[in-house]
Order: C-alpha cells, then structure tokens, then sequence
C-alpha cells in the first residue's frame, strides 16, 4: 500500500532530459529508471497475484500428488490420492449432485428469468420497481437467503408446506427428503440468484432494433415466432454466455447445501465444492482435497476458457 | 425512447390489448410482490412474534404482538455490534487494498510500459479462467503459512485484505478504462513536470470516477456477502464477520432471534443497494452486453 506512495520525489529528471540530451549510458539509465518506476507501481498487485492465484493453483497440482498435512513434510504418493477419493462413495454422490444440480438450476434458473424478462421488457408501467425488487435476494447476503429457506422449508411450521396446506395441496418434505432435497436447493439458489440475470436479459432485449419486430409482424409473424425468430437469435450471445456463466457458478455451489441441508439426508445433496471442504476440514486430508480440486478445475476451466473466448471475441486487447 | 417491443403500440392500443396488458401487469404486481416481496417481510415481521407465535400453525401473517424484543435479544446475545464490526473491518480493508493496489498496476500496466507487462497481464487474465471456489485449499495452505516469510494470516483481516487485491477482473476492468484514456492529456502534464504519481492522482484518478465507483461496489459486495472463504479464515469466534457467526450461532439460538439477526446482517446491503440502485442496475445492465 505505502510502495506506490513512496516513489513521489524521483519525478523531475524525467523533463529535464526532454531538453539537454543525455550523456552517452543516460539514455540507459532513464529506460532502467522508467523501468523501477513501473513496476512500483505494479509490485503491490503483483505480490498479491503471485500469492494468492498463481501459487496457489501451482500448488493445488503438487499436493493433489502428495501425502500433505500442514506441520509435516509432504510426501510423494503418485496417483494414490486420486484412486482413494474416487473410491469414496461419497464422491460419485457428490459429482452427481453437482451435475443434477447444474442440471436442474440450467432448467429452473435459466427459462424462467428469461421469460420473465421477455414480460417485463413489455411492460410500459413501474419499470424502477420492477428492477428493484427482483434484484432485491441478490443483495440479502447468501448465508441469510439460506437460513430463511431452511425456516420456510420446516416440514412442521414452515411457510413452504403452510402455503401448499392452505392451496390444499399435499405437503412436501423439502431439503429434509432424499428426492427433493436437491430440487429444493436449486429453488432457492434460483430465489436468490435470479434479479441479475433478469437485468442482463432485459438489457439485451433493449438493444434489439424494433424494425425486426416491425417487418416480421408485417410478414404476418405471430407473437410467438416473433419470439422464436426475432427475440431468441438476437439474444442469441447474451444466452450462451449466461448459460456458461451459470454453469461455472453452479458448480460451485456451497452454502446452500452447507447452510440449509449439511449436505443430507443420506448425502443427497454433498456437492463438489462441500466434499473438498469436508477433505480439508473433517479429514485434515488436504491431497485428496486438491486431488478433487484439480478434478473440478479441469472441468470448470474448459467452460471458463470457452466463457472468456466467448466475451473477449469481439475485443482487441492484450 | 420508446423503441418497439415484440408488440407494437398498436396492439396495446386495442381494447383487447389493453384489457390483456392490465391483467398482465397486474398479475406480474402480484407474482413479484409474493415471490420477492413476501419472503423480505416475513422475516423482518417474524422476528417480531413471539417464540410461541412463530411456531402456530397455521401461521399469523400479522404479528398478534409486536415485539422489538427479539432485536434487542439479537443484538445483544449474539454479540451481533461486534461481528458487524469485524464484517465492516473486513469489506473496507478488501476495499481500500483493492482500490489502491488494483489501480496502480492497472496504471503501470496500461501507461507505463513496464518490461515483461504483456505476460504479466496474460498471466493475471489466466486467472480468470481458473473458478475461484475450486482454489480455496491451496490458498487458505498459502494464507496458513506465507511462503518464504512462514507468518500465518489465519485470523487476521490480512487475510481477507490482500487476497482480495488478486481481482483480475477489477483489475482488467480499471486497466481497460485507463487504457481509453487520451494519451495527449497525459502527456502534457508530464511535459508541465508531473511525476508518474502525479498524473495518477490528479488526472487519471479524477477521469476515472466512473469505473473506481463500479470496481468500489464489486469489492464491498463481494466481502459482505462471502461465506467459505471467512469460514475458513477466521476459526476464532470473536473475529468471524457476520456471515459466519449466523450459521455457527444459528444451531443453539431462539427462532426469532435468529431471524432478528438475519435482518440485521441484511440492512448495510440492502441499504446501499437501495441508495445507489441506479449505479448498481445501470453497471450489471452495461458490463455484459458489450461484445
């Protein structure tokens, strides 16, 4: 923080070489100096990088070969920690979890706030209001949208099963039953998640010119092919970034399943993420945490690559 | 600007259309009113039962007795002034660090020219590619014991500050601003006699106020709302921020107490939603459209 701070009273000799030239090896001088200026000013973030990301996910690849608990030197196992993790049971309940979970948040998270935002972005009235109150869960901290489900989800006095009994409907087990536990955790992931993607939705329906509404409703397209060949091709690049990006964020999932279910009953709802904390954390096995991080990083970095590609397309940077 | 929508205003303009944009919309009032809406107030008026109340079925919609009581209990048993506290430490230092550490690299990065600053800046975008969640081990082994000085940031708000600076997309975002930025302006001031630091403070820092106020609201937010990586920071009970503390006081804690505890640890962020919606919806709106 200070370092940037520090580099202030160097300045001047820069503008006086403007005006006398600079002696033979000056030149080189003032190249190595602008050289110690840059990288003052980029040292901080850089330490920081080389700390916290690059090491880091060196470090993931050498301990996911290694016998390692923090205190004692590590020690080379080869491939062991990746056999012993993969003959957990706990780990095919988990990717499994993992998957249906991105399935299921992919259907629920993904078609309903884009339906919703086809709707919205017809409405003429109370537009502020809208935005604001559906990116209202977005800003209730997680671990808080998760404990007030898990009141709502109480099979006893919960508001989930009072609202069905008073529909008259039967009632359901919530996150406590094995076949609905999941279903339930997306729900709320939806609950909270949603209101961002409701934006981004109706900010690329803005961005579609009304003439191609107008020319197709002359063609004699109804609302729906409208839909179908106007709205959908538009939005076409909006729809597979958030669809990668929902992808990567879903198989991450934590606190929902950590917070609401602990990931019960009967492992119905141990994700990915929640097994490497358990590794670390309940088992102190930190190779088989990293053997199992290496596994997902591979996975999420095939989706963040095509996600990057994706957004960078169009730009000419770097 | 009203552009046309999939329906056009002559639609809407029928008695038919209008009479379906009216059911429409109200039905849209009512839907965002119980799926958004409710969910808030049943919570802020649940803390406000008593136990025996919230535990009725079938449930009162309207508290009988209102009583602040279980607000007071929150504040109080669960020491919530203090946790906010560590939470607010937390989400400032994440901040200021960010801020400051982001926007010089991103400057040097963009006007400096620094040798090697193309690898360095493919190396931070890499970075991008790798899911944050899936490195949480290897960095908390990291934070646990710093290589090469050996100290341990495990309880200490450093570790929540510096790990936060490793933003590459705050940092690309702020590097691609500056990178807009008419070099003529720049150039000037340094043929007037202002050093690197100079120009950065008083011309680029100023020219910037819009991208420093969208990468501020990313890095509060996302300190105030994260969970794993404090739970795993901060194994000390009188350091965890509010987040953590809530799920390890939830298990032994009165119903409404915890759900006055709940409202409590969401009031700073809705708050600041509330006041800078416009910014906040206008830059989730922008970022992704681009491309």
């Amino acid at each position: 923080m200070t370092r940037t701070a520090t580099r202030s009273p160097v300045e001047p000799t820069a503008v006086r070489q403007v005006e006398a030239p600079p002696p033979a090896g000056g030149r080189r001088r003032r190249r190595l100096l602008d050289q110690a200026r840059a990288y003052a000013f980029l040292i901080g973030g850089l330490i920081c990088f080389a700390l916290f990301s690059w090491y880091p996910a060196i470090r993931a690849v050498v301990i996911a070969f290694q016998k390692y608990t923090p205190g004692s030197s590590p020690e080379w196992v080869g491939t062991a920690n990746f056999t012993r993790v993969w003959h957990d049971p706990e780990f095919t309940a988990a990717w499994r979890n993992t998957l249906v979970f991105t399935l299921l948040a992919l259907l629920v998270g993904f078609a309903i706030p884009f339906v919703l935002a086809l709707v919205l972005n017809e409405l003429r009235h109370w537009k502020a209001f809208f935005r604001i109150v559906v990116y209202l869960p977005v800003m209730i901290p997680p671990v808080v949208t998760a404990l007030l489900w898990k009141w709502f989800y109480d099979p006893g006095a919960g508001l989930a099963n009072e609202t069905l009994r008073f529909l008259h409907l039967p009632t359901s087990n919530w996150s406590n039953g094995t076949d609905t536990a999941l279903i339930s955790l997306v729900i709320v992931a939806t609950w909270a998640n949603m209101g961002g993607t409701v934006l981004i939705y109706l900010a690329a329906l803005q961005s579609i010119p009304g003439d191609l509404y107008e020319a197709a409703e002359l063609d004699g397209a109804s609302l729906l092919q409208r839909v179908r060949y106007v709205t959908i091709p538009q939005t076409r690049f909006v729809i597979l970034m958030l669809m990668l990006l929902q992808i990567i964020a879903t198989m991450q999932v934590f606190t929902e399943p950590f917070v609401i279910t602990g990931g019960g009953p009967e492992n119905a709802t141990v994700t990915v993420l929640y097994l490497i904390y358990k590794y670390a954390f309940l088992y102190n096995d930190f190779g088989g945490a990293c053997a199992l991080s290496v596994m997902l990083l591979v996975l999420l970095g095939v989706f963040s690559a095509a996600y990057l590609r994706l957004t960078r397309s169009g730009e000419d940077d770097l | 600007m009203t552009t046309r929508t999939l329906l056009s205003p002559a639609t809407l303009a029928r008695p038919r259309g209008k009479a379906v944009y009216w059911t429409v919309f109200t039905g849209v009032v009512v839907l965002f009113a119980l799926a958004f809406l409710f969910p808030v107030y049943w919570m802020v008026t649940g803390a406000m039962k008593s136990p025996d109340e919230i535990a009725r079925t079938p449930p009162t919609v309207i508290p009988t007795h209102w009583h602040l009581s279980g607000y007071t209990d929150a504040w109080d048993l669960m020491q919530l002034p203090e946790h906010l506290w560590n939470t607010v430490v937390q989400a400032a230092g994440a901040w200021a660090f960010q801020l400051v550490l982001c926007t010089a690299a991103a400057y040097a990065l963009s006007k400096l020219k620094p040798a090697f600053g193309k690898l360095i800046l493919g190396g931070i975008l890499a970075t991008l590619m790798v899911p944050a969640q899936a490195l949480v081990v290897p960095k908390y082994l990291t934070v646990a014991d710093l290589p090469l000085i050996h100290t341990s940031l495990l309880n200490d708000p450093l570790g929540i500050w510096l790990p936060a600076v490793a933003n590459a997309f705050n940092l690309y975002l702020l590097k691609r601003f500056f990178d807009q930025l008419p070099r003529d302006v720049l150039e000037a001031a340094e043929i007037d006699g202002a050093g690197k630091l100079r120009i950065l403070w008083s011309i680029v820092l100023p020219m910037s106020r819009p991208v420093l106020g969208v990468v501020s609201i990313f890095a509060l937010v996302a300190v105030w709302q994260d969970f794993l990586w404090p739970l795993m920071v901060f194994s000390d009970t009188d350091k965890q921020p509010i987040s953590v503390a809530l799920v390890q006081l939830s298990q032994n804690i009165q119903l409404t107490v915890l759900i006055a505890a709940m409202v409590i640890a969401s009031i700073p962020m809705v708050a600041m939603f509330l006041v800078f919606q416009r910014h906040i919806i206008a830059g989730i709106s922008a970022g992704s459209t681009k491309g």
